[in-house]
């Protein structure tokens, strides 16, 4: 549990952080809380000489609210959404789902953009945003470009981002819907989903994604559509057809299938009373 | 000289037995200045650290080190071959067998030990594990234990063709010993003649003592001195010296062992490791310190694991419900050696402790050992050698048969339980229980909880699940678990040829404060807490002016250690008989003090006084200047003593523990809504550290009942090697315990204490494991295996059709 050695940058604006990434390609790679990345790489399985490190620059920090849209910049810890009174308001769900990540010391150091950046089936961030429909920012030596969460995630530990880009912000629209809920089981504090599944539903409209129950987080249209139709059993078929979830110690691909169905149908309800 | 305070209040200041005196060793350990393996640092310190097997079971064909050795810092690699002209690329277990240091020519399990990395720190030693290159021949591999008895695969070929084990005959090349109690005939016959026989698999599954600071040591050899220092994570500190020293021919006094302060032991601090040795190599050869200290995944992976039992039984009854005899024909894997932690002469520990609480007149107990690719260990994890295996295999059959005779578990145990006036009562497979009550303990608990009203509130939840208003059922999980502890008495226990003894030194210093010092090493307990409430309740100084020292060799008396629940039935014993020296001295010097004859002076809390004249007395304190400093014709100066006491007997703690959960039928949840606890250990020295040990062994129990587990897949891979996958419960998953008493002393033990420390992890364990089978039993659950996990409490409520 003893990493290989590496050079350490921390850099103090975006240029920097990207002309190091430039220099050293695919021997580089960024850092933001580590609490994901540093197991990897104590686990020798990260394999890397170059770490850069994202936490003094200072653009990067912060959310900002407006009338209809939150900007939530990379560097964002877990907790800030927990604590950010007015985005819980506007957009509740978010602290919902940030309370069932890990435990308050991870929360505390790992942040957003790592969060969705990272790749993992298991991160929880990733299906709340293509639930609810963020778009990510990318900066690259050719400039900005703007990824939906819905078109980012290829494969496990794969996504849209290229090896020189750094993912900057997080945008999304304030949902109009007004129900909500992020349903998840572990199998203690600390652990990653055996299931979990966030919904929102309200005025006509819906949408609905699913958590390391695929190589990917799972956003279904068709489940979505379903819901907003009111049409709950259609709406579960099609998610359940969507996901693939694999054997490990958290059960077989059986009970995966009924666990994601049960919480599935538990944020539904729950979403749906909430809108009521 | 009139004294103010009464006989109660002076007893009170004493903190001696029966008082919750606060933890004297919490002042460092919540402020982090404990001071363990990993926090001592000398001069020139090496490190060291194992390139390991990725396979389970394969042929080392060839090791490279050049690569490793090119690394900067790295000084040295170790491999069998460097190990074979000192004799140390095998070690003995403490079992009998003999287990590679290095891996020589194959290995046996993932994680095996096959090379030794030795640097000048941490970072350079594990790039260098990385550079060693090693050439694997896979060979196919036996994961479960009664393929391997069919097997043709020889996984031990050291032992080809040798029929005889440590234990007697071997019946196939990869079984290790039979081990067989009881009347074999006798039960059988019942069997056949009963009215009713249940019978049923109880699977106790692989599991790990993990105590939060893994195995390590420290081995300091001074070529100018020749003396050998280790220190390291050993719960039998003396032990290990007469280990070392027999196995690297350095003299005993040429060896200091240190435990300093140890992070939880648990059983998984017992056995010798790879890492000790090469550690000693290490710094034999390179005349510095060398440090070795394993990380969690290997602590995991490779250092003793716990369980792994398949226990067939058969229980056979009267129609009444009398328990007329019990069978048990046990497999147990032992992995790649047979490193259990056993005395000798118990090589499936006590697991004839097996007929449990309960009357039981005809009993036969057979155990196989059996060889797999799995890693050795199979130490006791928080219990007395393998009586958590045995208290699960009776509390589980006990519910099987109650199932039978479609009768109250409750009242089924009730009827079974052996009676107050049968102790000392003789078990069919060989014990002697020293004393109990089990009737009014568990009258007491059922009372507690209130279990007429809980069936009933599980009834009505039965009728509302099958009328579709609820999807939770209720379990009441239900357990009378009796231990057998303190090992014991030196005619049938030893280790490795060392009986099995223990051991305290009492010195009194001149202003009547004190030093204890013990055979064993606390890991958590709190020994230096509860010592000196023996020594301060005996001899009458506060037990804030004792201090207590356990864990070097050089200068505590020997003893065997801490583990199976030993301290207390057998240093503790000690420690009484030690003060009981001191106070014998003490008398003659006071009666001299006062003029009076020594039989004319009577023992009055902390001093002696004069008979029939109370106002005339010499406290302990006074007693203790003159002893030194007084001039007493016919005494040496000086107040010590010293004791080595082996127990005439086991002591036989036992309990009463009731789990009420609630489970989620769809989603394989449960919420343990509570938990009770009754505990009897005999005279209670410390009832606060009593309830600490309680909870802490509970969790323990409930951690492993519900989802820890030690798993392998087919290949041989490990895959629980992380605390990601391995479960230890945090303070959110923890239940909250309610716990209770009862006290009947132990007949033999001089303050009638017997021990509480695995108790907790013994009773909760067939408790919360009842609980789920409770809840499943209207349904038709007759047994299903732990760990009860998410999924597999989802299949059992799949298979018995309640999904649908
Ligand atoms: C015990 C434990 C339990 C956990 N449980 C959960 C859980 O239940 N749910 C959950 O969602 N997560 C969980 N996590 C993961 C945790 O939330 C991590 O913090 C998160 O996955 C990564 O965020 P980070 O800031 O720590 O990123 P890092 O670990 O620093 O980085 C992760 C990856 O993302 C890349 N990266 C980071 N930031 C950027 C960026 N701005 N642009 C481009 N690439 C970037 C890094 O290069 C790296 O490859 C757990 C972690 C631990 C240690």
């Amino acid at each position: 549990m003893i990493p290989a050695g590496f050079e350490y940058h921390r850099p103090a604006d975006i240029a920097s952080a990207l002309s190091l990434l430039q220099t050293h390609g695919d021997e580089a790679r960024v850092i933001a809380g580590g609490h994901s990345l540093i197991p990897m790489m104590k686990l020798r399985m990260a394999d890397l000489s170059h770490l850069i490190d994202l936490q003094d620059i200072d653009g990067l920090k912060g959310i900002t609210i407006a009338e209809d849209i939150v900007s939530i910049g990379a560097m964002t810890t877990q907790n800030e959404l927990i604590t950010n009174d007015e985005l819980s308001r506007r957009i509740p769900i978010l602290r919902e789902a940030a309370l069932l990540i890990a435990d308050p010391q991870v929360r505390y150091v790992g942040t957003v953009g790592g969060n969705v950046a990272n790749g993992d089936p298991g991160n929880d961030m990733p299906g709340l945003m293509q639930c609810l429909g963020a778009v990510y920012t990318l900066e690259g030596p050719d400039g900005s470009r703007a990824v939906a969460a819905r078109d980012f995630y290829e494969a496990a530990y794969f996504t849209a981002r290229e090896d020189e880009e750094i993912l900057t912000q997080i945008t999304i629209p304030v949902p109009s819907m007004s129900g909500y809920a992020y349903e998840k089981q572990k199998r203690k504090i600390g652990d990653y989903a055996t299931a979990a599944a966030a919904v929102m539903v309200g005025g006509g409209n819906a949408s609905v994604a699913m958590t390391n129950l695929s190589d990917t987080p799972i956003y279904s249209a068709e489940a979505s559509d379903a819901l907003a139709k009111g049409d709950v059993d259609g709406c579960v078929a099609a998610a359940l057809d969507a996901i693939d979830p694999q054997e490990d110690m958290r059960g077989p691909i059986a009970f995966k299938k009924h666990v994601a169905e049960v919480i599935l149908r538990r944020a539904i309800a729950k979403a749906q009373e909430r809108a009521a | 000289m009139k004294d103010e305070l009464t006989q109660d209040q002076r007893s009170a200041n004493l903190k001696g037995m029966g008082s919750s005196r606060k933890r004297v060793e919490d002042v460092r350990f919540t402020q982090g200045k404990g001071r363990y393996v990993d926090d001592i640092k000398l001069d020139g310190m090496l490190f060291g650290d194992f390139v390991r097997s990725p396979y389970a079971h394969a042929r080392v064909t060839s090791i490279n080190t050049e690569a490793a050795m090119a690394i900067p810092g790295v000084v040295a690699v170790l491999t069998a071959k460097d190990l074979e002209p000192l004799g140390l690329h095998w070690m003995p277990t403490l079992a009998g067998d003999k287990q590679m240091v290095l891996a020589d020519g194959k290995v046996l399990f993932q994680g095996q030990e096959v090379a030794y990395v030795i640097a000048n720190d941490r970072y350079a030693a594990a790039d260098g594990v990385e550079a060693v290159e090693v050439e694997y021949e896979e060979l196919p591999v036996i994961v479960n234990p009664f393929e391997a008895l069919k097997s043709n695969v020889v996984l031990r070929e050291d032992l080809e063709g040798q029929t005889e084990g440590a234990h007697g005959p071997r019946k196939h090349h990869n079984h290790i010993f039979t081990w067989e109690q009881g009347d074999k005939e006798g039960t059988e016959k019942v069997l056949e003649e009963a009215d009713v026989v249940a019978e049923e698999m109880v699977y106790y599954h692989r599991t790990h003592p993990c105590p939060l600071e893994t195995c390590g040591c420290v081995a300091s050899m001074d070529k100018v001195t020749g003396k050998l220092t280790l220190y390291g994570t050993f719960q039998a500190p003396h032990a290990i010296r007469t280990v070392v020293s027999l196995i690297s021919g350095i003299a005993e006094h040429n060896i200091r062992v240190v435990s300093p302060d140890i992070g939880g032991g648990f059983g998984n601090k017992v056995g010798a490791y790879a890492g000790y040795v090469c550690s000693v190599v290490a710094s034999i050869v390179t005349g510095k310190p060398v440090k070795w200290v394993e990380d969690r995944m290997e602590n995991l992976m490779t250092t003793a694991f716990a369980r792994d039992y398949w226990m067939q039984g058969k229980i056979a009854a009267t129609k009444e419900g009398k328990i007329t005899g019990l069978w048990c024909h046990t497999t147990a894997d032992h992995g790649g050696f047979d490193a259990c932690a056993d005395p000798t002469k118990f090589p499936a520990g006590f697991m004839n402790i097996c007929t449990g609480s309960y009357d039981i007149p005809t009993a036969y107990l057979a155990v196989d050992g059996v060889y797999t690719n799995k890693a050795p260990g199979g130490v006791s994890y928080r219990c007395s050698f393998r009586v958590t295996e045995a208290a699960y295999f009776i509390e589980r059959m006990i519910e099987v048969l109650a199932i039978e005779l479609n009768m109250d578990a409750a009242e089924l145990r009730r009827i079974n339980f052996i009676k107050s006036d049968q102790f000392p009562y003789q078990s069919a497979l060989g014990w002697e229980y020293d004393s109990g009550d089990y009737h009014r303990a568990w009258d007491q608990a059922l009372n507690a909880v209130g279990y007429k009203e809980l069936r009933e509130e599980q009834a009505q939840r039965i009728e509302d699940f099958k009328a579709g208003k609820t999807r939770k059922l209720i379990g009441i999980g239900l357990t009378h678990f009796t231990e057998i502890v303190g090992a014991g008495p030196v005619k049938n226990c030893d280790i490795l040829g060392l009986g099995m003894f223990d051991s305290c030194e009492i010195r009194i210093h001149p202003t009547g404060s004190a030093i204890a010092r013990l055979g064993t090493i606390s890991q958590g307990q709190g020994h230096a807490t509860t010592f000196a409430q023996i020594i301060a309740s005996e001899i009458g100084l506060p037990a804030d002016d004792i201090t207590l020292e356990e864990g070097d060799t050089d200068t505590a008396p020997y003893g065997l250690g801490t583990y199976g629940s030993r301290s207390t039935p057998v240093a503790g014993a000690a420690t009484a008989m030690a003060a009981r020296k001191i106070r014998a001295k003490a008398q003659m010097i006071a009666a001299y003090l006062l003029e009076v004859h020594d039989d004319d002076v009577e023992w009055d809390v902390d001093r002696f006084s004069v008979k029939g004249a109370p106002e005339r007395f010499k406290t302990m304190k006074e007693i203790a200047f003159a002893a030194y400093n007084q001039a007493i014709p016919g005494l040496e100066p000086g107040l010590e003593a010293v004791s080595y006491y082996d127990p005439p007997n086991m002591t036989y703690p036992f309990g009463a523990y009731i789990c009420v959960m609630e489970i989620d039928v769809d989603t394989g949840e449960h919420e343990i809504r509570s938990f009770y606890a009754l505990d009897d250990c005999g005279t209670r020295i410390n009832p606060m550290i009593i309830d600490g040990q309680v909870h802490g062994g509970c969790t323990e129990g409930y951690a492993i009942a519900m989802g820890q587990e030690i798993a392998y897949d087919e290949m041989g891979n490990c895959k629980s090697a992380t605390l990601m996958d391995f479960f230890l419960p945090t303070a959110w998953e923890t239940p909250t315990y309610t716990t209770d008493f009862a006290v009947t002393p132990s007949p033999h033990h001089p303050i009638g204490a017997k021990g509480v420390g695995e108790s907790p992890n013994v009773g909760s364990v067939p408790c919360f494991s009842n609980a789920v089978h409770d809840a499943f039993r209207p349904f038709g659950l007759v047994q299903s295996h732990m760990p009860h996990d998410h999924w597999r409490i989802w299949k059992i409520a799949k298979d018995l059709g309640l999904h649908s």
